[in-house]
Order: structure tokens, then C-alpha cells, then sequence
């Protein structure tokens, strides 16, 4: 905290403390504490009918469980993704490299409608999975699979850097010492890229809990169904219900913001094991 | 560096001023108009606009290029609600237009009566798309609740276009013989049971149906069926219309607090008028909405076949009520897909 006994690169501790606060400040605190004060329009009963409504329940289940499925399901596949970027050169990687960035830039309406057309029963990907019995376009599977979708860069690109940090030495001392592959990477790999993996899955997460536009397409929008919360939020204010939308806001906001804190708090912990550990 | 941008300062301000002060005698020599309408109007508004210029330059020298905003109708109004400078809203349905005066006091109260036809210059109806041959022998609204007949129509909740259609068949069930609250009640419940996506807007709906071949009937908007058959395919789709529908009234109106800060009401006036004239209603026909002008739709008058019409204040007394006791929170709709009642 000292910041004259050592050298910064930025100069100005105290002038760019100031713009830290001014930025998330403006950005982040005053958008959402009025978001707060707009609840308080509503009595305290109405708050709590509008948010336990049978539909906002629904709604906030499906938001969050299928937002979690993605993110873990991004967690595997995104660290595969990652490694084979990492350590292996083959033709098309660089293909493969910009594809893996190509969620974030597409427009979501564009996402969702495509996934629709290729999930819908005639569609490419839909013919043979319904033939298996499975129905992906228009239920909460079609969900999880939109949020999939968006969520992947965010992995791959969170666990990728570390992975290059990692010295293929490391590896070949392991393996020196007497470790078997899969000890080599439980006990020395995994421990070091969890932290990544972690923000990785976070933002994912967090990603996937606000997403509207391309789920809209493929979940179908059926009351008690396949409703997400940001849907909700959407009808309400249709209503011009503005204080309905944004109760139902507050609570997903609160909700999110106590899961990424649990969240950081793993990060924190694992991050320190792994400090300790590798001073032992 | 600074004392250009105090210079440009003073440039913008002196604009503004000089529009603010300026009426029309010593008008400046070019104007610019924002219409906020909704999603399907971008063609038809895109004619307009450049017809209205032409009119505008010939007949007062002065220049106008009008701006386009498009998106779903609640979600314009909410924009212009929250300051957007729209000097004339063109939306889908009055609702949207009452809140201007409810939510931020906009416009003035009656604001429905200020203009000819329920501020309404051009109409539509609600109609059905069926796939080529009506292999499920689609004739009226009393079909659509047939076992195993699948009906698209967007959500209501979320698409302004989509409380027309609710509304359509809600009319349709109340106006036949022995219909009553109950049977309505029960006729728009068997209906929505036989909708397996509620889409969020109505070109999502569209797509739905044409794109991914979901559904057997389609209730839409007679432009946007038109739009349908006509540039998707007419080999792929017929439109059926039923014995009864709704008179749907996408209004128009002034936005007073608007055009009064940016000196433009005359213009804006002027704007809405020119719907209403010969060839604003022509172009509406064009865009296949059904004109106000009697001898316009006599030229058109096979595209718009005859139905009976109920309006929405005929039997809802109005979109406020309509809106209160259907799509509210809680209202109708929203029963139909409580688990207990089924």
C-alpha cells in the first residue's frame, strides 16, 4: 500500500485510485443502485408476490441451472479446447483459433436463430437427434445449448495463457521423478490452471445468466417452461411495469453477485493452496 | 484547440436556437423528422418518407429528410418515454401511444381524436398462413382449436402485433352465437394449448412457420402474410381469411413535448396529414395495409378481400382495458397457463 517505497509502473497511486472508483463508479455502482431505488417503488408484499410468482420461479430455475450446465459443460470442453491449442500444432490451428473467438463478435439474434434452424426438427442437427428421442430446439435443453454457444470463448481464452506459462519441463521433471501421466496432471497441471478455470467458468456463468437474444429464439418462450428471467424482465416491461422488472432484476443481480462471490473466494483459496504448496 | 470547440459551441447553439425561434415564414432551408415506428413499417415508411420530401420541397421549398426508427412497438414507445426526440410515433397498436401520455405526459390525453380514423390512416386485419393445399382444411377461427391442428402466433407478453391476434380470437368466440366471457375464456385457452412456441416478436413467429416448418397455421397481420406469400413463395403458402376478425389500427401521432422543442410541429403535421392523402393511402395499399380512402381500396380491392370487422372498442371498450384485463400480470392470458386450470 506504501507507494513511494516501491516503483510503479503507472505513475500517481492516488490519481489512478481515484479513476478506478470514478470508472466503476459511473459505470457499474450508479446504473445499478438506481436500478435499486426503482424497486423501492413497490411495497414491500408487492416485491415479494412479484418475485416469488409461480413464473418467475420457473424462471429463475431455468436461468440458472441451464447456465450452469453450459458453463461447466464450456469448463471440459473449453480446457480441451485450450490444451490441444497450447501444445499441439496442426493444420487449421489457427483456423480453429479465430472460430473459438467467433461468439463474442457474432450478433446473438444471428446465434440463436442459426442454433434454431440447425436444432428444430428439420433441422441439420435435429432430424437424428429427435429420431434418438431428444428434443433440443424449443425446450430447456435448447437453452443450455444456446448458452453453450456464447460462453465458449470465455474458457478457452481464460485457461489458454496459463497453459502456455506452463513449461513442458515441468511435465518431463514430473515424469523424471516417477509420476504417471495422470499424476503429472492431477498433482502438478490441474492445481496450477485452476484459478483460470475458475474465472473461466465465472464468466461463462455470468454470460450466460444475462444472455436474451439468442435464447429467445431457441427456448420458445413457453410460460413455466421455458421462460429465462431475462424474458420475464422483458414482458414486465412491456406492462411498463417498470418496478416489476426491475424487483425481478434485483433478485437475479443479488443472486448472481453472491454466487461470483463464492466463486472468487474459492479462486482465493485454491490460488493460496497452490502458493503454499509450491513453497513447501 | 479549445477555442474551436467554443467556436462549434456557439455554432450548435446558435443552430438550435434559430430552429427553436424560427416558425415557418422564416424557415431554415432543410429539417429533419423522427419517426419512431415499429418492425414491419421500414418499407412502407422508407416510400413514404421519400414521397413526403418531394411533396414537402415542392410545395414549401424547403428540404426535409425524415429519420427511420424500427423495433417492437413497446419497446419504441419505452424509448421515446425515456427521451428519445421522436417527433412522430408510428406504432402497432394505441396502447404504446396512451403510455406517452401516462408515463412521461408526451402528448395530450386525446390524443386518439386529433386525427381522422382513430388516428389510424391505414389498417390491417388479422388472417391465417396456411402451408400450400390447407392440408389440415384450415376455414375459420373455429378450426384452430381442433385436435392436432398446431397454430403459431407470437408471445402476447412480449409482441404488441401478437395482442391483436389474441384479441382477434377473443372477439371471434365472444360475437358468436350464445358466446359469452366463459366460453371466450375457454375458446382462447383450447387455442394458445395448441401453440407449441410463443415466438417474442412476430417476424420470429414468421420464421418459426416458413423457416423451420413448425405448425400448420400461422395468425398474422394481413401486410405481413402478404409479405409471406408474396417474397417467400406463393407455391408454399395460401392465406386464409376467417368469416370474422379485428380492425387492427397501428395509430400515428404527434409528439407535442417533441416537436415543440425542435420547432417542428408544422412539418410534423404536415408529415401525418400526407398519410392520409391520395397517394400516402396508395403507398400504405402498396405495403399491403388496407387504406382509409375508399376509391384507393376499390383499386386494390381484390387483394383486401371483405370481412366483418369488430374494432377493439366495440368489444374491449378500449386497449387500456383490454390491456389491463388480458395482458397484464395475472390477467387472462397469463391463466391459461396456470397448471391448475387446465
Amino acid at each position: 500500500m506504501a507507494p513511494r517505497s516501491r516503483r510503479h509502473v503507472l505513475p500517481g497511486f492516488r490519481l489512478s485510485l481515484g479513476l478506478t472508483w470514478a470508472y466503476v463508479g459511473l459505470l457499474v455502482l450508479i446504473p445499478l443502485s438506481s436500478l435499486f431505488l426503482k424497486t423501492f417503488s413497490l411495497t414491500w408484499p408487492q416485491f415479494w408476490e412479484t418475485v416469488t410468482a409461480p413464473r418467475a420461479l420457473a424462471a429463475y430455475k431455468l436461468s440458472f441451472s441451464a447456465s450452469l450446465a453450459a458453463a461447466l459443460a464450456n469448463v471440459v470442453f473449453g480446457l480441451l479446447v485450450a490444451w490441444v491449442l497450447v501444445r499441439y500444432r496442426f493444420p487449421g490451428r489457427s483456423l480453429v483459433e479465430s472460430l473459438v473467438d467467433l461468439p463474442f463478435a457474432l450478433p446473438t439474434a444471428v446465434a440463436g436463430l442459426t442454433l434454431t434452424t440447425l436444432f428444430s426438427s428439420k433441422g441439420w442437427y435435429g432430424q437424428y437427434l429427435e429420431a434418438w428421442g431428444l428434443k433440443v430446439a424449443y425446450t430447456s435443453v435448447g437453452v443450455a445449448v444456446a448458452l453453450t454457444f456464447i460462453g465458449l470463448p470465455f474458457v478457452v481464452r481464460t485457461v489458454q495463457p496459463v497453459l502456455e506459462d506452463i513449461d513442458v519441463d515441468v511435465e518431463e521433471a514430473a515424469a523424471t521423478l516417477g509420476a504417471t501421466p495422470w499424476q503429472t496432471f492431477t498433482r502438478v497441471l490441474f492445481p496450477a490452471i485452476v484459478p483460470a478455470l475458475l474465472s473461466g467458468f465465472t464468466l461463462a456463468f455470468a454470460r450466460a445468466l444475462g444472455e436474451y437474444g439468442s435464447v429467445v429464439f431457441i427456448s420458445g418462450n413457453m410460460p413455466l417452461r421455458t421462460e429465462i428471467v431475462p424474458l420475464l424482465i422483458v414482458t414486465k416491461l412491456e406492462q411498463y411495469d417498470y418496478a416489476g422488472a426491475t424487483a425481478i432484476a434485483v433478485v437475479m443481480l443479488l443472486a448472481s453477485f453472491l454466487l461470483l462471490l463464492a466463486v472468487n473466494l474459492l479462486q482465493r483459496w485454491s490460488h493460496r493452496r497452490l502458493e503454499a504448496r509450491s513453497r513447501a | 484547440m479549445r477555442c474551436s470547440l467554443r467556436l462549434s459551441l456557439l455554432v450548435v447553439l446558435a443552430l438550435t436556437g434559430c430552429s427553436k425561434s424560427g416558425g415557418e415564414s422564416s424557415a431554415p432551408s432543410s429539417v429533419t423528422l423522427l419517426n419512431v415506428s415499429y418492425d414491419p413499417t421500414r418499407e412502407l415508411y422508407a416510400d413514404v418518407n421519400a414521397a413526403f420530401a418531394k411533396h414537402w420541397e415542392a410545395t414549401h421549398g424547403q428540404k426535409v429528410s425524415i429519420k427511420q426508427s424500427h423495433g417492437g412497438s413497446g419497446k419504441q414507445a419505452r424509448a421515446v418515454i425515456d427521451g428519445l426526440d421522436a417527433d412522430v410515433v408510428t406504432l402497432a397498436l394505441a396502447y404504446d401511444v396512451d403510455m406517452l401520455h401516462d408515463k412521461a405526459s408526451l402528448i395530450p390525453d386525446g390524443w386518439q381524436a386529433r386525427l381522422a380514423h382513430n388516428s389510424a390512416p391505414y389498417t390491417s386485419t388479422i388472417v391465417f398462413v396456411v402451408r400450400k393445399g390447407n392440408p389440415k382444411g384450415i376455414r375459420d377461427w373455429d378450426d384452430l382449436i381442433r385436435e392436432g391442428v398446431s397454430v403459431i402466433t407470437p408471445n402476447p407478453k412480449t409482441s404488441g402485433g401478437a395482442r391483436w391476434n389474441y384479441l382477434a380470437a377473443w372477439g371471434h368466440a365472444l360475437r358468436k352465437p350464445g358466446g359469452t366471457e366463459e366460453s371466450a375464456r375457454a375458446f382462447v385457452g383450447a387455442l394458445f394449448r395448441n401453440v407449441p412456441v410463443l415466438d417474442s416478436g412476430a417476424r420470429g413467429a414468421t420464421t418459426t412457420f416458413a423457416e423451420r416448418g413448425l405448425g400448420d397455421v400461422l395468425i398474422a397481420w394481413e401486410n405481413e402474410a402478404f409479405l409471406l406469400t408474396d417474397e417467400v413463395g406463393k407455391e408454399r403458402f395460401e392465406i386464409i381469411v376467417p368469416s370474422v376478425s379485428i380492425l387492427a389500427e397501428p395509430p400515428v401521432a404527434l409528439v407535442d413535448r417533441n416537436v415543440d422543442k425542435r420547432g417542428t410541429r408544422v412539418v410534423a403535421e404536415a408529415y401525418l396529414q400526407f398519410l392520409y392523402s391520395e397517394e400516402g393511402q396508395r403507398l400504405a395499399a402498396k405495403h399491403h395495409y388496407r387504406p382509409r380512402s375508399e376509391a384507393v381500396a376499390l383499386k386494390h380491392g381484390a387483394r383486401f378481400p371483405k370481412v366483418t370487422l369488430f374494432t377493439i372498442d366495440e368489444v374491449f371498450g378500449g386497449w387500456r382495458k383490454a390491456q389491463a384485463a388480458h395482458f397484464d400480470d395475472g390477467g387472462v392470458f397469463d391463466r391459461i397457463y396456470v397448471p391448475q386450470a387446465r
